[in-house]
């Protein structure tokens, strides 16, 4: 006796009623599944990074500055706490330049994955949610780690200090997934992704007023800051960290751009993983 | 006699195009459930095209498709929450281990975990890896990652599973293990659906079948329905050598059903390959080489579009 009460039909209508609303956190669970393989290096950067880049740049230059302008030579506060919040930008570009790049680059090419959880009831949309909700969490984990050692080493007079592990995270996904929407264009791989870390990531950090003011840079130059996701980040979260002087508008711009190039890219790669993956 | 069961799956005038190329150029066919159905047919037919239609992640440019009475174009998650896919080249998950590909994979369809993890277990045993569940992907041969692959795809117990070239690029002892293991699956009642350019795997384990070529179907029916319908029931093939093949053939008249000229050998068709071989050789011709064999899927084939399906 046929045990199917239910039609092929009724099947499918219940069968994809979890998929439809949960596929997201399938794939986040697929990519934290992925990260456990390389958990070491997760850890390692995670600790290690806040630890070396504070002790260097704010502890080890911090000194060279303070001896030539004063302890509170930079914006009224001293080099160790106006770096601080920009470190803590930098960490959380860092990670999304890595998680929305290779990742992606694997899953639409290399190990076509992408095309398998498609296969399932996944949609593409949902592989691109699932991306960025692990990518979430591993910021939070990895900018809570920074925040921690910011306060170790007394990098962060204000309590609104806090505030900026959540503009770090959103600098971070502001410019990921503005790189993702790229990067999942990318069917023939000339090593594009190491052209975007060396052209885009180094000049970015070191143009967006991460160790010196934007305003100490030729005018001619400002431009990058302006449009760096990392500038608008780093100059919010100093205003949390150590209230940095910041007119109303332009925090108001800050969170804008920041929070506009996060959708925006969000959902630009979402159509572009419709549309490579539906041939 | 019973009723007909309602199709699973009904193609109707399906097209799909890439600009001005029709891959796939007005097909129509059924799957009834339980049936192993294939599309044969040499590379670049339209196969995949179509089983990427079915499997409901390629919209079709125009004509019906309907997939366990849904529209792929409104019901995609629907429809793939009930479907089995083993695409053409593999793409399970070299960053996960073997069982581990296994849950992941049964995780997209929304199934518990305890549920997943147990089905990964008698997959591994159906796939004859056990013994393979804490090995990397890399390190498995083509045969197993093609089992594990099959497995992968049982994981959500589908009621149709697409295989696209399943054995394609396997040494024969792999390709036998594999058939077997399909034709478990048949017998246990999984509706199949596979795409092949190798008559013997379409032999081996089709209901029913499809030529297609150039996007549109040349013939359907049982393998040897289309046997009996397309060709003879034997086939002698001889050889005079490269250069002789063709001067030879315009000698042959009246001798059999039917000539084919190849470059290296004339297919003979015939319901008796022998009695044609001693008619040859009172003409005073006499071939480098002979054999006389039973007909093929490969001869429908050669019948219906002048070609060789592998090339």
């Amino acid at each position: 006796m046929s045990q199917h009460t239910l039609s092929g039909a009724e099947h499918a209508l219940s069968g994809a009623v979890r998929p439809r609303r949960f596929g997201g956190w399938y794939v986040a669970e697929h990519r934290f599944r992925v990260m456990r393989s390389y958990l070491q290096t997760v850890a390692v950067t995670g600790i290690g990074n806040p630890f070396l880049y504070l002790f260097t740049m704010g502890v080890g230059l911090g000194s060279l500055v303070s001896q030539n302008l004063g302890p509170d030579a930079v914006n009224g506060v001293s080099y160790l706490q106006f770096v601080a919040p920009a470190l803590l930008c930098s960490a959380a570009v860092t990670v999304t330049a890595e998680e929305f790049t290779y990742p992606v680059l694997l899953g639409f090419k290399w190990n076509p994955t992408f095309y398998a959880m498609n296969a399932a009831p996944i949609a593409p949309g949902q592989i691109i949610d699932g991306i960025v909700y692990s990518v979430i969490v591993r910021l939070f984990a990895t900018c809570g780690i920074y925040y921690v050692f910011m306060v170790f080493f007394g990098a962060v007079p204000s309590g609104w200090g806090v505030v900026s592990i959540l503009v770090a995270m959103l600098t971070g996904l502001a410019f990921g997934t503005m790189v993702m929407t790229y990067v999942a264009t990318i069917e023939q791989d000339t090593g594009q992704v190491a052209m975007l870390m060396r052209f885009v990531l180094l000049p970015m950090t070191l143009f967006s007023g991460t160790f010196f003011p934007l305003g100490s840079m030729p005018w001619f130059l400002q431009w990058i800051g302006w449009i760096s996701p990392l500038w608008h980040g780093t100059e919010l979260s100093r205003v949390f960290a150590y209230g940095a002087s910041e007119p109303a508008w332009l925090i108001v711009v800050h969170v804008l751009y920041l929070g506009a190039l996060f959708v925006v890219g969000w959902l630009w790669s979402r159509r572009i993983a419709a549309r490579r993956l539906n041939k | 006699m019973a009723t007909v069961p309602a199709p699973v799956i009904t193609a109707t005038n399906l097209v799909k195009k890439y600009k001005d190329f029709a891959a796939v150029d007005g097909i129509s066919f059924e799957v009834a459930p339980g049936e192993s159905f294939g599309l044969l047919g040499p590379n670049g037919a339209g196969k995949s095209t179509t089983m990427r239609m079915v499997g409901a992640v390629s919209t079709r440019t125009s004509g019906d498709l309907s997939v366990l009475d849904l529209d792929p174009n409104q019901f995609g998650p629907e429809i793939r929450s009930q479907l089995g896919v083993v695409p053409q080249s593999d793409n399970l998950d070299a960053e996960l281990r073997v069982r581990d590909n296994l849950i992941v994979y049964g995780r997209y369809f929304g199934l518990p975990i305890g549920r997943v993890k147990a089905r990964a277990d008698e997959l591994l045993a159906f796939a004859q890896l056990e013994d393979k569940a804490k090995s990397k992907v890399d390190d498995l041969s083509g045969g197993m990652k093609r089992r594990l692959t099959i497995a992968r795809a049982l994981i959500n117990d589908p009621r149709i599973l697409l295989l696209d070239e399943p054995t394609t690029g396997l040494d024969p002892q792999a390709r036998h293990i594999l058939w077997d293991r399909l034709f478990r699956l048949k017998e246990q009642g999984t509706t199949l659906v596979l795409t092949t350019h190798y008559m013997d795997e379409a032999e081996q384990l089709c209901d029913r079948l499809v030529v297609v070529d150039k996007g549109t179907i040349m013939a359907e029916g049982s393998p040897a329905a289309l046997i009996r319908e397309y060709s003879s029931r034997e086939v002698l093939e001889v050889r005079f050598g490269s250069e002789k093949n063709a001067e030879v053939a315009g000698r042959l008249e009246g001798i059999g059903e039917r000539v084919e000229v190849l470059p290296d050998r004339i297919l003979v068709y015939s319901d008796n390959g022998e009695a044609e071989l001693v008619r040859i050789t009172e003409r005073g011709l006499h071939p480098i080489t002979s054999l006389v064999r039973r007909s093929s899927l490969e001869d429908v084939f050669l019948r219906l579009t002048g070609r060789s399906l592998i090339e």
